[in-house]
């Protein structure tokens, strides 16, 4: 605005220092818009969630009464229920595990030059960037009951004796598999990458110090290398597990939570339950089960920014 | 430390290491590989069945043919789904770059300490997913008659993009020096007329990450789309390849797997070379 007042204060403004109070006012006016949409369409219909799971609305009217907290009782009441919540904890956990696993061993190996490592490193990023929903019409090709991929291969190996078969959907602990291997091939490429951040802000110097003290390969990875790359690993898996704990497609698309509701999890059984089902209490109650877990994960990643502020 | 190791182990190492490299290539883009092959495969190399061990399914046992590409551009609505897709992108990106822009530069400048928090929790807000606020927002879709309408899915699909590109722009806006702005304003400008005419020049490729970034995240879509559109002509086409490309119980595979790959491709190559700032904006502040 005046231009005075800026040449006097701007050479001495930087980072924590007082802010001009025409600034302030212009940054207001610059964030509300945003802060505004956010307000409404994101905290609103949260607490919107909150409300309907304590009501019998349904989708086919307006009118609702308040029923307390009648759909939890009746949710935690339901067998299916109990499954896709021990579902959502198995699926999220080993598949965030293997990918933590493999992730290092990937990113290690990525660590090194070699010749076509930019074309290696584009193709194993190709899942994470593919659109889910498209990328799990894939996979169940791949698991057709007839005409199964793998099935060929198992009988070409000859795991799969004469008249032994996998219908990988159609059974309960098959169909667990299947939908793990989707959650694994989809977050590896994720967390590789970020994991090889971690490993490329270790420096050399920290690498030959521990290879002249006669650290060995283990004790380097496992006394070294983790403990300083531990944000970034903390991050992977922080975001790794949001990503596989919320998501739905891949059950949806895949085996539609069966068979016998055997392999659901929330966000699939919420939409079973709340959309296609046109319970519209009963489905926000399902889904308000994924809130605390969410709670938890946000205080460990502001704690980790935190820490990383502090560092 | 190299030269310490025989030749025989150095050797062994290097098969090692491709051998990881490449089984996880593989195990990366066999679903894609899979998609080509299927895509151009006649029927008959198709419909085969497992059991048939004589009939390799990786190879082409009779020549490949269009006729999969044939039938999803002539006989299917998936140029429609296509269309709707980037009409639906296209609004959403301007949408997330108007309120985005501001909000970005504005925490970067213009709001210190308290903006740093705020930052935060604008950020957070990309956690609260899909799955937890459809069945609110099917209550609020249906009150503001958007029930199957691509507005619908313009007015909630920012709810997921304008706060992670609100975050990157930020992080962007802070990597420029003030001396930028300083001196345009040095010269007379306003603070706005510094931002529009020195800054967003220099942000083009700040901007261009979050229009690609919008834009994937749009067409990646899958939940929000799937609640509030019903009719076959107005879906996008992540739900319309999976929902309406199969009729009653009879897939049609080859058209099915032509239509996952054209569509899936060409954003993973372009998301390629945006990755890096995209990483880069889940991990500031977790190195240092």
């Amino acid at each position: 605005m005046t231009s005075t007042t800026a040449v006097s204060v701007a050479p001495t403004l930087h980072a924590g220092e007082t802010i001009r109070r025409s600034d302030r006012r212009l940054g207001i006016v610059m964030l509300a818009p945003a802060l505004l949409y956010i307000a409404l369409l994101v905290a609103v219909p949260f607490l919107l969630a909150l409300f309907l799971s304590l009501t019998n609305s349904s989708a086919g009217s307006l009118e609702f009464s308040f029923v307390g907290l009648q759909n939890f009782e009746n949710v935690i009441a339901s067998p299916v229920f109990r499954r896709a919540l021990r579902n959502t904890f198995v699926f999220t956990f080993v598949s965030q595990l293997a990918v933590i696993v493999l992730g290092n061993v990937l990113a290690r190996a990525l660590m090194k030059s070699f010749h076509g490592k930019a074309i290696a490193r584009f193709l194993i990023l190709l899942p994470w960037a593919a659109p889910i929903s498209l990328a799990t019409l894939g996979w169940l090709w791949i698991f057709d009951s007839t005409f199964s991929v793998i099935n060929w291969l198992l009988k070409v190996a000859g795991w799969l004796g004469p008249g032994q078969w996998y219908y990988w959907l159609g059974d309960p602990t098959l169909g667990m598999v299947a939908v793990i291997m989707i959650h694994v091939w989809r977050m590896l490429p994720f967390s590789t990458v970020i994991l090889l951040a971690g490993l490329t802000s270790i420096p050399n110097e920290v690498r030959e110090a521990s290879a002249i003290d006669g650290a060995g390969l283990f004790s380097r990875i496992f006394r070294i290398e983790i403990p300083m790359m531990k944000p970034l690993l903390t991050v992977a898996v922080l975001f790794g597990v949001v990503f596989t704990f919320t998501d739905m497609s891949v059950v949806y698309l895949l085996t539609r939570g069966g068979p016998y509701n055997s392999t659901h999890v929330l966000a699939s059984l919420a939409f079973q339950e709340g959309v296609l089902g046109g319970d519209v209490g009963r489905g926000a109650a399902v889904a308000i089960f994924l809130v605390p877990v969410l709670v938890v994960l946000a205080i460990f990643m502001l704690r980790t920014s935190r820490r990383a502020e502090v560092v | 430390m190299a030269a310490a190791l025989s030749p025989v182990r150095r050797t062994a190492a290097v098969v090692v290491h491709r051998a990881t490299i490449l089984f996880f290539i593989a195990f990366a883009i066999f679903p894609f590989y899979w998609m080509v092959v299927t895509s151009f495969k006649q029927n008959a190399d198709l419909y085969v069945g497992a059991t048939n061990v004589a009939h390799n399914p990786f190879l082409f046992n009779i020549p490949p043919t269009l006729d999969h590409l044939r039938i999803l551009f002539g006989q299917t609505l998936y140029l429609t789904w296509l269309r709707n897709t980037l009409f639906v992108g296209l609004v959403v990106v301007g949408i997330t770059l108007l309120l985005a822009v501001p909000a970005g530069y504005s925490l970067a400048r213009l709001t210190g300490r308290w903006g740093e928090r705020l930052s935060i929790g604008i950020f957070m807000t990309y956690l609260v997913p899909s799955t937890l606020l459809f069945i609110p927002f099917s209550r609020l879709v249906s009150l503001m008659q958007l029930q199957n309408s691509l507005w619908s899915l313009v007015l909630i699909y920012p709810t997921f993009t304008v706060p992670f590109c609100t975050w990157l722009l930020m992080g962007f806006f802070k990597s420029l020096p003030r001396e930028v702005e300083e001196s345009a304003m040095v010269d007379g400008c306003s603070r706005v007329g510094a931002i529009w005419r020195m800054v967003l020049p220099l942000s083009v490729p700040g901007l261009l990450t979050v229009v690609i970034f919008a834009l994937t995240l749009v067409i990646q879509e899958f939940v929000y789309s799937l609640t509030f559109i019903s009719s076959v002509q107005r879906m996008t086409v992540s739900v319309g390849v999976p929902v309406a490309l199969v009729r009653g119980d009879v897939y049609y595979w080859g058209s099915l797997m032509a239509a996952c790959l054209i569509t899936s491709i060409p954003i993973a190559v372009v998301y390629n070379f945006f990755l890096d700032r995209f990483i880069a904006g889940f991990t500031v502040g977790a190195i240092k």
